[in-house]
């Protein structure tokens, strides 16, 4: 069973690797969109380029995990296909998971390149690698499930389209991307508190700087919090949404 | 004998609408399905038939009854089910974006086809399902006929000993559907046991060992071909073609205890009219339908978006 479930993830993630995200429109969206919001903010502020690189590589997971994947089960299950893979032997947690798989790995993808301009820019000497490993890697965990809860909890790829937006557009603004959170009013500040994008930005933030695994701990494990509980979130209404 | 599905009591009931009554959409309906055998499930739109496919291959969960498919538990082993099933539903569903070799690989992925067999299998699929020249073109190219033999190209990419068709002709034109025929027809001769459900009669007289009708969630005659229309066959039924003086040509069928009596009452308005033909009819499969369900092929097929036309032809 777990051999099945395990299998069945792996290959509906690369397939919707190739059926979906490597796609030019995509990869360009991925990448232009974050640093289109970064220049602008830029410009208006050219002595901080630097303090703006985890907001810009938080940007990027997001968006890169996000975007298709908070249509790409509602297409399925528009077309049928999703019908496809409930039919398979894989459990329908191993199903979502394969989903989550291939978000995941296409924002990793499009963050690296991003990551790897910044180094390049900025340098790497005070990067805690570790940290930076763990904060990338549960942040796209984190927004692919995000994705794929939208994706589950609506009827139509425009309700996707529409729900998405509206959620990751004010987390863009209250996440500390552009203005760091503790000296943001205090009724935002909690609102904050509830973003995963907020705990993205800290723990990428703290990595860069070199701060320790203690340092980014709290942010991790909300961002693992919220991982496990989209990701439980979006199984649920998906076992009601087919049955 | 050994059988590929046993249902007992089946039953499926949906709350449609918070306020209204239950809908039975399955109401307790019992049969077995032997291994090797081609079962027909007929019967009009809404009758239960899809609702019953989702609840033998795991999509749907029943509300009431039992059954076992290939010798497993459908309450308890449904994913050991599901790797000896083949389903091919209503609408064709691979993937618009990936190759016809692609989306054959893909099925085999998800079903733990060895590696090493993969390309092999599938170039064999594309080979017999007349497909081989579009290996690389994306599904979203393939015409209708086409996508729906690789849709079953698809479901039998593991080698499935049980296979579930769910209209697999509708929307096809003739030649396709003739093929698709032949190809359910060649999987009998391997030993694959199909489930068939169509709205096409002829297809099913064709093609299938017994039939099951279903009306309103409920099996009302299940038999062989011929021992369906035994049943149907208490009257003798006649049929005599007329002609008025302006060559107005009308036919009549009239059912009767005897042929005497028959052809007594279709000949009474051919006065001053020339008799054109005379025929003592065997039932048909759609003679028996009309009889069980009150609906005509032609309705069914109107229902179902078919104008009442068949492509049963060939």
């Amino acid at each position: 069973m777990l051999a099945d479930d395990l299998r069945g993830m792996f290959y509906i993630g690369l397939k919707d690797l190739r059926a979906y995200y490597f796609k030019p429109p995509n990869i360009s969206w991925g990448i232009l969109f974050p640093f289109a919001f970064i220049l602008a903010f830029a410009i208006r502020n050219p002595s901080d380029l630097r303090g703006l690189v985890p907001g810009l590589l938080a940007l990027t997971l997001l968006f890169g995990t996000s975007s298709m994947e908070a249509i790409v089960i509602v297409f399925e299950r528009r077309i049928g296909a999703l019908e496809r893979l409930l039919l398979a032997p894989v459990s329908l947690p191993a199903l979502l998971a394969g989903k989550l798989l291939g978000g995941m790995v296409f924002g990793l993808t499009v963050t690296l390149v991003v990551l790897v301009i910044a180094l390049i820019a900025f340098g790497a000497a005070s990067v805690n690698w570790l940290v930076l490993a763990l904060a990338i890697l549960l942040s796209a965990a984190a927004f692919s499930a995000l994705g794929a809860f939208v994706s589950v909890a609506v009827k139509e790829v425009f309700e996707a389209q529409t729900l998405a937006n509206f959620i990751r557009f004010p987390m863009m603004f209250l996440g500390g991307v552009f203005v760091p959170v503790d000296s943001m009013p205090f009724a935002l500040q909690v609102i904050a508190r509830v973003l995963p994008l907020t705990y993205a930005v800290e723990a990428l933030r703290a990595a860069l700087i070199g701060g320790g695994l203690a340092d980014a701990a709290l942010d991790l494990l909300a961002l693992a919090g919220f991982a496990a509980v989209l990701f439980a979130l979006a199984v649920r209404v998906l076992a009601q949404r087919v049955e | 004998m050994t059988y590929a599905i046993q249902v007992t009591g089946l039953t499926k009931v949906y709350q449609t609408d918070k306020s209204g009554p239950p809908l039975r959409a399955v109401d307790a309906v019992s049969f077995n399905v032997s291994e090797g055998e081609v079962f027909g499930f007929l019967g009009p739109n809404g009758a239960g038939k899809t609702t019953t496919i989702r609840m033998l291959t795991g999509l749907a969960r029943p509300t009431a009854g039992n059954a076992s498919v290939m010798g497993l538990d459908l309450a308890k082993d449904v994913t050991r089910i599901k790797k000896r099933i083949g389903v091919v539903p209503e609408v064709s569903n691979l993937y618009d974006e990936l190759s016809a070799f692609d989306n054959l690989v893909f099925a085999m992925q998800l079903y733990g086809v060895p590696r090493a067999e993969r390309k092999v299998r599938a170039e064999e699929l594309l080979a017999r399902f007349r497909l081989s020249d579009k290996r690389d073109a994306p599904f979203a190219k393939l015409s209708r006929g086409m996508k729906r033999a690789l849709t079953v190209a698809a479901a039998l990419a593991h080698r499935p000993p049980l296979l579930f068709l769910d209209e697999p002709t509708t929307g096809l034109d003739v030649m396709s559907a003739r093929n698709l025929r032949q190809m359910i027809a060649g999987l009998r001769k391997e030993g694959v046991t199909v489930f068939l459900t169509t709205h096409y009669l002829e297809e099913a007289e064709r093609l299938c060992d017994r039939i099951a009708i279903i009306v309103k969630g409920r099996i009302v005659a299940l038999d062989t071909v011929d021992g369906l229309k035994a049943d149907a066959q208490s009257k003798t039924v006649v049929e005599v073609t007329l002609a008025d003086v302006d060559n107005h040509v009308e036919t009549r069928r009239v059912e009767g205890e005897s042929v005497e009596a028959a052809a007594r009452t279709a000949l009474a308005p051919a006065e001053g009219r020339r008799v054109l033909a005379i025929n003592t009819l065997r039932p048909t499969l759609e003679d028996v339908f009309v009889k069980l369900t009150g609906l005509s092929a032609e309705v069914m097929l109107a229902e179902k978006g078919g104008k009442g036309q068949s492509n049963a032809g060939g």
